[in-house]
């Protein structure tokens, strides 16, 4: 009875104090959370709503700008207008570039990590090295990069120094260009992709013996491949007029090197710290069933990695959809071989004037980072509450 | 009679409130803004010094944004001025690129009381004040004039490689050829913008002036033979030019004439300063120019201009600096510094060094048409989309055609001639 009561109070108290607790907690975020409504979001509605308008017409400067709603019609112009060319090729350019740089700094990174955690002399001072250019800023970056890249001098003269002669390769300016294909097939090359992810995903469910989700996954994803293959060959989907070829511009690779020189010492650093976490035990059980050092790697290291490459992923992922400087310092604001839409919206809205379309350009990259953060942040939100 | 005393201690209070603003016309704070700095710094710091030892009790705040030829300056500038925190003056280049922004947004006071106050319609060209103007007035004081169609080479190279200047395109395609030979580049080139710049050049050669103008008011079609053939003369040309033209700077494209790599270099005559100032090399001696080829006795011209915002928070003190800025004096102190010439037809010669000075006679005795890539003939949309799409797609294509087309429909979209 009496120990029944004592808890009833205690809870009463803690109860209370959470109440009170929570009417501070809130008072003390309510600031930061206005100023986070007005500057982050309220902006992003601003935005979106600019690029639903056509300011950038004549006077678009004065005082009151004359601004009429025009609905999508500048996305419609991004991704379907002869003129936005440029636009186009510059997603092409994000989209390789991305893709390159994240799989190049994973690799490079878990290289390193794997060296360094060898018991060795210097570990701190590798590690220092490895880890320095993240703290140079992206501009410092491009201009030490460009000076190297030149045609003229740095890297293209390195063979010299043996003997050999010396490169021709234009690094950041090549206008060569590999995997080409046309803008009219991107419709059906994109929904072939997610067909054959679903399909894949469907096959992985099948075996896992969840035969509901396997067939919701996998046949939405035979007839929409099958559609593909059918009825879209040959059909222009993409509402551009004319072929239009785009690929990845070789002059990329400068700027790749760049961004990878920079930012794999970050991954090195979560990779060595992943590393570092995993118990010792697991190794000497290993150890002790006969696997070689090298099974160890293969079987117990690297699946335990899987979380840090996760993140590792969306971090750079992230950085490379919005890179501007490193390419702003290395080429400049008019070489369309490297360039990216951030680079494109910044010229399209302040020295084009065309502040509709520049906002239009900052919506579509929102979109798409988003697309890489928003699963990643259910994800870990969801695995919080479990926890 | 105490209505009187009344109305006397009105006066007295407005009088008291009134004298001091008067007193104080040129006084406070002078917020000039410009993206001069390095190498055009010390020029400007010229003028502020001798705009602050004519009225001293102004004091004047230089707020320079650097980088890029003036695209961060302009974007700070147009992030202030949406926020409606205009600075008292800004630099811009003269011509489309004030009108077609800040003049059709409304955001400029008209100048011209201070250009008949001045004198102004005595001593500059009329060919430049109809470059600087609108029906409904003019718009700024142009503080310098560059000119855009020079082409630098080194006498003593041409000598030892055997050629002379070319006059016209014609005569370049001759000599090309036995450079080559030798392993010489007839024609260096720079980055996407001085492309641009040397087609301005060509275009001008193959259109003459009055054509030239002609594109810009709408009366000539992008689309016209004599435009496609402007592109395919570029595209000849082209051939003759460094193929890592798009890695280099400006500065790199002199350097290599400098260095021999090159004969000749089309540029503006900002490429004098660099020779005479920072290579050290004597004008007319170690490094000589001549128009471009086919545009003798066409001045293809720039300038740098500060006018006079609405709501301007010091309007006196900017209508000072612009009387400084327009004056013959405030001129001549400083283009011999900055590397430009005097907008006046009545400047003193004797402070220019050998390039300004040839310079400075043909600004008085040529035909004078504004420059594209530099902001004197078409609006800032229609330069973007020059760039980034029409340039773009002649480098990619190398098709005259397509190209005409594609500039065609930029001018259309950006309001070129309506």
């Amino acid at each position: 009875m009496e120990t029944s009561l004592v808890r009833a109070h205690r809870e009463g108290a803690s109860s209370m104090r959470t109440g009170k607790d929570r009417l501070i907690a809130g008072l003390m975020l309510a600031p930061s959370l206005i100023l986070l409504g007005i500057f982050v979001y309220g902006f992003i509605g601003q935005t979106v709503y600019v690029s639903l308008t056509d300011w950038g017409r004549g006077a678009s400067l004065a005082l009151q700008p004359e601004i009429t709603f025009v609905g999508l019609e500048n996305y419609r112009q991004l991704f379907t207008g002869i003129l936005d060319v440029r636009f186009r090729q510059d997603l092409v350019n994000m989209v390789f570039f991305s893709l390159i740089f994240v799989v190049a700094c994973l690799g490079m990174g878990l290289f390193l990590a794997t060296l360094l955690d060898r018991p060795l002399k210097g570990e701190g001072f590798f590690r220092t090295v490895f880890l320095l250019p993240m703290a140079l800023s992206f501009v410092v970056t491009g201009t030490i990069w460009r000076w190297m890249l030149q045609p003229r001098g740095g890297v293209n003269v390195l063979p010299t120094l043996v003997g050999l002669p010396r490169l021709e390769f234009l690094w950041t300016t090549s206008r060569q260009r590999v995997l080409q294909f046309n803008w009219q097939a991107v419709p059906q090359g994109l929904i072939l992709l997610a067909a054959v992810v679903l399909i894949l995903l469907g096959v992985r469910a099948w075996r896992r013996g969840t035969r509901r989700k396997a067939l919701l996954l996998g046949l939405p994803g035979l007839v929409a491949g099958a559609y593909v293959l059918l009825v879209g060959r040959g059909v222009n989907w993409s509402g551009l007029p004319f072929p239009e070829t785009h690929g990845f511009n070789l002059a990329l690779i400068g700027i790749i090197i760049a961004a990878t020189w920079q930012m794999s010492g970050y991954t090195m650093a979560l990779y060595l710290a992943g590393l570092r976490g995993i118990p010792e035990e697991l190794r000497e059980a290993a150890q002790v069933d006969g696997a070689s050092r090298l099974q160890i790697y293969r079987y117990v290291e690297l699946p335990l990695l899987k979380p840090i490459t996760l993140s590792a992923v969306v971090v750079l992922g992230h950085i490379a959809l919005k890179i501007f400087d490193l390419i702003f310092a290395m080429s400049g604001p008019d070489n369309a071989m490297t360039s990216v839409p951030a680079i494109l919206m910044y010229l399209t809205t302040f020295r084009g004037n065309q502040f509709a379309k520049g906002a239009a350009i900052a919506t579509l990259l929102l979109l798409l980072v988003s697309l890489l953060i928003i699963p990643y942040m259910v994800s870990t939100l969801r695995k919080g509450d479990e926890a | 009679m105490r209505r009187t005393g009344w109305y006397l201690g009105v006066l007295a209070v407005l009088v008291a409130f009134l004298l001091p603003a008067t007193a104080c016309a040129q006084s406070g704070e002078l917020e000039i803004f410009s993206w001069w700095a390095g190498d055009e710094g010390p020029a400007l710091e010229a003028l502020i010094e001798h705009y602050e030892s004519l009225y001293p009790n102004v004091r004047v705040i230089n707020a320079t944004v650097t980088g890029g030829a003036g695209v961060n300056a302009k974007a700070v500038l147009k992030t202030r001025m949406l926020g409606g925190d205009p600075p008292d003056t800004f630099q811009v280049h003269a011509g489309q690129e004030l009108i077609g922004t800040w003049v059709l947004a409304d955001r400029m006071e008209d100048l011209t009381f201070l250009y008949e106050e001045e004198g102004w319609y005595d001593v500059l060209p009329e060919d430049l004040i109809k470059l600087l103007s609108t029906d409904e007035g003019i718009w700024s004081v142009a503080v310098n004039i560059h000119r855009s169609n020079v082409m630098y080479y080194i006498p003593e190279n041409l000598e030892k490689w055997g050629v002379s200047v070319p006059t016209t395109w014609d005569e370049f395609f001759e000599i090309a050829p036995k450079l080559q030979a030798q392993g010489v580049v007839p024609l260096s080139v720079g980055e996407n913008w001085s492309v641009i710049h040397l087609w301005e050049s060509v275009a001008l050669s193959v259109l003459g002036p009055d054509k030239w103008e002609a594109l810009w008011t709408g009366e000539l079609a992008w689309t016209s033979p004599e435009v496609v053939a402007t592109w395919e003369l570029l595209d000849r040309i082209m051939e003759y030019t460094n193929p890592d033209f798009a890695s280099l700077t400006w500065q790199q494209a002199t350097d290599m004439v400098v260095d021999g790599e090159a004969a000749f270099n089309i540029m503006g005559d900002w490429a004098s300063g660099y020779m005479s100032t920072t290579l050290g090399l004597k004008p007319g001696v170690d490094f000589g120019w001549a128009p471009s080829p086919g545009t003798e006795g066409i001045f293809m011209m720039l300038a740098d201009s500060f006018g006079l915002p609405k709501g301007a928070p010091n309007r006196e003190a900017t209508i000072a600096w612009l009387r400084t800025v327009g004056s013959r004096e405030g001129q001549d102190i400083f283009n011999p510094l900055k590397g430009s010439i005097s907008a006046r037809l009545d400047s003193d010669l004797s402070r220019y060094d050998a390039y300004g000075q040839s310079v400075a006679r043909d600004w008085q005795t040529n035909r004078i048409v504004g420059s594209l890539q530099h902001g004197v003939v078409a609006n800032e949309r229609f330069m973007n989309d020059f760039a980034t799409t029409v340039m773009e797609m002649f480098l990619t294509t190398r098709d005259p055609v397509i190209t005409s087309n594609a500039a065609h429909a930029v001018a259309l979209q950006a309001g070129i001639g309506l």
